[in-house]
């Protein structure tokens, strides 16, 4: 008699009802997903080439040519603009048009072709940090290269050391290869949350909540059936947002497209798991919606999408264990860009999985108990 | 399951705190199976909250009370599966049609496919909803729509119906309707627990109990409340006053000596009198205050009478204790 899960095949049959008969706005929360991942994968791009740069040659003879143009041929400045005095060079970065100027002083030629030491001065704008290092990085690597080279062009000594570094999984440093399977996880969870919250809080709002639970359905009846319909919508959501990823932005999948299909269904149902948990704290759309915002910040921001984990202070590392999309991002990124396999990933899924039956186990307690009629 | 004389529902001394608050304060009362049993009180005097301890949905804080023969502290869920229950919104899902709500709450209710098209029809047949069975419950009338809650709230052969409020903004026609089904259904031994403000509606019912700020201060059938000493005290009798002008002689009514209640009821004023005082005597005591009374008479209390004395005498009782 005391059947735990029952009334699921009503509410489920229900709930697959409801979402037929407004296709519309179903149809709409899923294709916002696919147009954000078209603005952000086109928006998005991490490495930095071609920053605005302002240079006052004040030599101009070939040494100082042949530098400009090594930082040309760097790809990451673009030598927009020349000026003829000190004054004109600061004035450019501090304008805020230019983020670097060069200074080659009158004496570079000089000095290099009398064995000495020549300075060449290079103004960074700091207030993007990125792009600083990077300007930092280049200028600093092709003045060492430089001396080397000038240093070794008269004896026939290789260099002592050759590094050669090699990009392995992503070998052009393309951003959307990177942001894409990431992104995945943030427009899965935003779609997933909203429903599975919204279509409890609908009930609660109509009163046909109240009249449910004077019924024989039993709380995990009732969010079960619920979350099924969705974890479906959801699958379905997922299998486009792949596919755009994999042929509209031409992100190769190196690993098993079954297995990242397999893998996401645990977060799915870890995202409408909390949708569930957040329905049974909010009595309106608007409150809903406030609280999945809210979960929507740290699974941005300390699931290792947009900043490293590894570089968190302490104590937000550990948060981000507790954030569901931290594990997702592991492994779409990790099947799509390293060609992982369960081997690698199983613990993720089973974090996953775990982290949504805990959740729906509180937010059906607190539905037995009614708190949320109080 | 249970036996025949047993009664419907049996309260005892039901108590419900909400913090400090008590919003339920040792209710006891008794609905015979096969009653209409109206449930009556001002607005936050606890009726939707004794509903919601009678069908398991807010635990009790002190008191017990067994429904169908079933207790509601120990035993919800089996109590849940025999009783049915309307709320004043009528709950419905307004994007699903007429049948498909049906369905979804006979399914709830774990009916057999078989069992649910023969019950289907049968409501049906009963309430008239035949032509609209594929229209979306958003497109129905007040009257219809409340038609509809009450067929899936009595799907599954409920003995025990809860109506919160059934008839709170629907028309006259559909609310008198309402009622013909509900003697109906009565009579084939369906026991009914109905709240209401509608005075009218509480003459209707068998059984009547009125609650007023958590205590429960009538209980009886309409006729024993109106014959309750504290509504018609010894010596005493209740006449109804016909004048033009009903609010001028009102205030003249209240200074004759030998009246010693009076109230206006439309056109007309009710007056509680002494027996020692007659008809005659007390047309010609308003006429010499210009006071012309078309018709005076004497006449029964009605409910609303019964709930207006029994609540002056509480507030006195309060009063009183806090002396």
């Amino acid at each position: 008699m005391l059947n735990p899960f029952r009334g699921f095949n009503a509410v489920f049959y229900k709930e697959a009802l409801h979402t037929r008969r407004d296709f519309g706005t179903l149809f709409f929360s899923l294709i916002i997903p696919l147009l954000q991942m078209f603005l952000l994968g086109f928006a998005i791009d991490t490495n930095i080439r071609q920053i605005n740069t302002v240079v006052y040659n004040a030599d101009g003879r070939r040494e100082s040519r042949e530098l400009l143009d090594r930082l040309r041929n760097s790809d990451t400045f673009r030598l927009v603009r020349f000026v003829e005095n000190d004054h004109d060079l600061t004035d450019a970065i501090v304008s805020g048009k230019f983020r670097v100027g060069i200074k080659i002083p009158v004496d570079y030629s000089d000095r290099l072709l009398h064995q000495m030491s020549a300075q060449v001065l290079v103004l960074i704008d700091g207030s993007d940090s990125s792009v600083a290092g990077q300007a930092i990085n280049v200028t600093t690597s092709i003045g060492l290269d430089e001396s080397l080279r000038r240093a070794l062009s008269n004896s026939n000594a290789p260099f002592a050391v050759d590094m050669r570094p090699k990009l392995l999984f992503n070998p052009d440093s393309r951003s959307p290869n990177f942001f894409l399977p990431g992104l995945t996880a943030v427009l899965l969870l935003n779609v997933t949350t909203f429903l599975s919250a919204f279509s409890i809080v609908r009930e609660k709002e109509r009163g046909t909540l109240e009249q449910l639970f004077v019924t024989p359905v039993r709380p995990m009846g009732l969010l079960l059936g619920k979350i099924l319909p969705y974890l479906i919508i959801g699958f379905f959501e997922l299998c486009m947002i792949l596919a755009f990823m994999r042929f509209v932005f031409l992100v190769p999948i190196h690993g098993s497209v079954l297995l990242l299909a397999i893998l996401s269904l645990p977060y799915i149902f870890v995202s409408l798991s909390l949708g569930i948990l957040i329905s049974s704290k909010a009595n309106s759309q608007a409150e809903a919606m406030q609280l999945a915002f809210l979960t929507i910040l740290p699974s941005i921001f300390f699931s290792g999408y947009i900043f490293p984990r590894e570089t968190m202070p302490r104590f937000f590392y550990i948060l981000s264990y507790f954030v569901p999309a931290t594990y997702f991002i592991d492994i779409t990124r990790g099947i799509i860009l390293r060609g992982a396999s369960l081997i690698h990933l199983w613990i993720d899924a089973a974090a996953l999985f775990t982290i949504g039956t805990l959740l729906l186990i509180i937010a059906a307690h607190r539905f037995q108990n009614k708190v949320i009629m109080a | 399951m249970t036996d025949s004389t047993q009664p419907a529902i049996v309260a005892e001394n039901l108590v419900r705190r909400f913090g400090q608050f008590t919003a339920v304060n040792g209710v006891s009362f008794k609905v015979e199976k096969g009653e209409i049993f109206g449930f009556l009180g001002p607005n936050g005097s606890g009726k939707t909250t004794v509903i919601k301890m009678l069908t398991g949905l807010l635990p009790l804080s002190g008191g017990d009370a067994t429904v169908l023969g079933l207790s509601v502290r120990s035993d919800p869920e089996t109590v849940r599966e025999n009783i049915g229950y309307m709320s004043q919104n009528f709950s419905l899902y307004s994007d699903l049609t007429v049948t498909e709500n049906l369905t979804f709450y006979g399914r709830i209710y774990g009916l057999s496919s078989d069992r649910l098209r023969a019950r289907m029809d049968e409501i049906v047949q009963l309430n008239g909803l035949a032509p609209y069975m594929n229209r979306l419950a958003a497109q129905l009338s007040g009257g219809w729509k409340q038609r509809l809650a009450l067929g899936c709230a009595m799907l599954h052969e409920p003995k025990l119906i809860f109506l919160d409020e059934p008839t709170a903004g629907i028309d006259p026609v559909a609310r008198r309707q309402l009622w013909d089904l509900l003697f109906e259904l009565s009579a084939h031994g369906i026991t009914f627990f109905v709240t209401t403000h509608y005075m009218d509606e509480a003459e209707r019912c068998s059984h009547v109990a009125y609650i007023y700020f958590g205590k429960l201060i009538a209980d009886g059938t309409p006729d024993s409340l109106r014959a309750l000493p504290d509504v018609q005290p010894p010596g005493t009798y209740r006449v109804e006053i016909t004048a033009p002008q009903v609010t001028r002689a009102l205030r003249v009514a209240r200074t004759i000596p030998g009246v010693r209640r009076a109230t206006i009821f439309g056109q007309s004023m009710h007056a509680l009198i002494n027996d020692d005082l007659d008809l005659e005597h007390l047309r010609e005591q308003l006429l010499k205050q210009n006071i012309v009374v078309a018709e005076i008479r004497p006449l029964a209390p009605s409910l609303e009478d019964v709930f207006v004395e029994l609540t002056f005498k509480h507030q006195a009782e309060i009063e009183a204790a806090r002396a």
